[in-house]
């Protein structure tokens, strides 16, 4: 179980997240939407461990993560794929799926179960990932996160710049990867994606809960996305 | 002055055999800033102190051994002991000047060699000096009919390509290699695989550190060093790293080897006054029309 407690994220003098919580369950999925600039991606960052948090801790089965560097956490279970995929350029995707055993973590997601789920991953496996389209690229993002085999994953606005079936085919992977008991925290800006792939909904304005619950009425949601 | 095929033939065998030593320098300084986007103004300097412990080592501990006993025991000791210091090195002190400006780590390198230096001419005093493998490993030679070559920079030729070419397979074939690529490309984003960029870059500049302590003995074997010996030292290797191309381990290896062979060349056709002088030139004509060096980069900058 992941909990986030009452967390402060800043830049420099800059509020980016104040005084969020929220939790997932084991096999959960919640979706975090808000508009650009309203803390989403820095909230993801928090937890995966690539931006400090100032007030606040992070928690992982109970245990406080809140100080741990990226790649302790990364051991321990938590895997974020970055907004902008972040792949290895030079490096081929099967490379760059190699580079999570560093998190030295076993169970279903070996890269043959991940080529059997993503045929697009497979297929381009000896390919620069700097060459792939950005379907590919996300596709082997998404990858490179499942090889850590993650009790939680973090997917970061998975369907930016993407075509509409290209999204539609990512999203479709998502039952498959709870079926694992993975946990998912997916952010996203498009608010029909994200309540169709999650009946939980966080919605942030500016670094703060703007509203949170399940099956949320989409009026509701609208107002809490625009602060209206 | 009159020059002939058989001379000049002569000096570029000589010269690519210098090479090798000039390829085995400055393959630590292009490897660390391929990795972590360093220029370690200390690489001479270590170079000088890891001959240096070999000397004293050679000179108090192992004094009674026979020739080239000493400086090969030594050398075993020195190589692991400076490769650690350079992990340490790295992972406290270097770490924390790495930024998007170059100039703190300059500042830093430029200071520990300094520091060195004149740590050096502290304990150890300005006279020259040399290791020794003995006459009879020294003064070794195969007669190729045209020009002698002599076993020992044949030996470190041969060790060079050695050292060059496993590196370069653990870079291709390891996981480390991969995951050392891979911070290469981007350090922020490593930390996501469970790897500590921190701890690879430490193990980078340990394998950097033991490639200039190996080259910085096996120049104490073939000319004379004194503290003050690492500003050339670290200048023909910045050149070979430019001629090559920065960050590319065998384009390192072959600017090394141009170095050497103009140098060589240089010194048979002109005089050994302008040995020096013309590798300079070479060098200032490739930073003019090749400024990225014989093979680009594979590390992306």
């Amino acid at each position: 179980m992941l909990e986030v407690d009452d967390i402060d994220v800043y830049y420099g003098q800059l509020p980016a997240v104040r005084d969020v919580s929220l939790r997932l369950d084991d096999g959960g999925i919640l979706a975090v939407i808000g508009a650009n600039g309203a803390g989403k991606s820095t909230l993801l960052g928090a937890i995966a461990g690539q931006v400090p948090v100032r007030e606040g801790r992070v928690l992982l089965d109970g245990r406080d993560i809140t100080r741990l560097p990226a790649h302790r956490r990364t051991r321990l279970g938590i895997a974020l794929v970055p907004e902008g995929r972040r792949l290895f350029k030079s490096l081929t995707v099967e490379e760059n799926l190699l580079t999570a055993r560093a998190s030295k973590r076993s169970g279903p997601w070996t890269l043959d179960a991940i080529y059997e789920m993503l045929p697009l991953v497979g297929e381009r496996r000896n390919r620069r990932a700097g060459d792939l389209s950005g379907g590919e690229q996300q596709a082997t993002a998404i990858a490179r996160a499942l090889v850590t085999n993650p009790k939680v994953l973090l997917l970061d606005e998975v369907s930016l710049g993407l075509a509409p079936a290209v999204i539609a085919q990512l999203y479709s992977f998502i039952p498959a990867i709870r079926e694992q008991g993975t946990s998912i925290l997916l952010v996203e800006q498009d608010v029909q994606q994200a309540t169709r792939a999650s009946r939980d909904v966080h919605c942030l304005l500016q670094g703060r809960t703007s509203l949170a619950g399940a099956d949320l009425d989409l009026a509701d949601i609208t107002r809490a996305y625009f602060g209206a | 002055m009159t020059v002939n095929a058989a001379a000049i033939l002569s000096a570029v065998v000589q010269g690519v055999l210098v090479g090798g030593l000039y390829a085995l320098f400055a393959s630590g300084l292009s490897y660390m800033f391929g990795v972590m986007r360093l220029v370690n103004l200390a690489h001479g300097a270590f170079a000088v102190l890891a001959a240096y412990a070999t000397l004293i080592l050679a000179q108090t501990a192992f004094v009674g051994i026979p020739d080239p006993g000493p400086v090969l025991i030594g050398l075993l000791g020195v190589v692991p002991v400076i490769a650690i210091l350079g992990y340490l090195l790295q992972r406290y002190v270097l770490q924390l000047t790495l930024s998007e400006s170059p100039l703190p780590s300059l500042l830093v390198t430029f200071g520990l060699a300094i520091i060195i230096e004149n740590v050096l001419l502290l304990t150890q005093n300005a006279t020259p000096k040399k290791l020794s493998l003995g006459r009879a490993v020294e003064t070794a030679s195969i007669d190729l009919g045209f020009t002698q070559i002599g076993v020992f920079p044949l030996a470190v030729l041969v060790l060079a390509i050695v050292l060059l070419g496993g590196l370069s397979l653990v870079m291709a074939r390891t996981q480390f290699g991969r995951l050392v690529r891979a911070v290469s490309d981007d350090p922020a984003t490593v930390g996501l695989t469970g790897a500590n960029p921190r701890h690879i870059y430490g193990i980078a500049a340990a394998i950097a550190f033991g490639l200039v302590a190996i080259a910085g003995i096996a120049s104490g074997v073939q000319t004379n060093f004194s503290p003050a010996s690492g500003g050339t030292l670290l200048i023909f290797a910045f050149e070979a790293v430019i001629i090559g191309g920065l960050g590319s381990l065998w384009g390192t290896f072959i600017g090394g080897v141009i170095l050497g062979v103009v140098q060589s060349v240089g010194a048979a056709v002109l005089t050994k006054n302008y040995e020096i002088l013309v590798g300079h030139i070479v060098f200032l004509l490739f930073l003019i029309f090749l400024p990225n060096g014989i093979i680009r980069r594979r590390v992306r900058l």
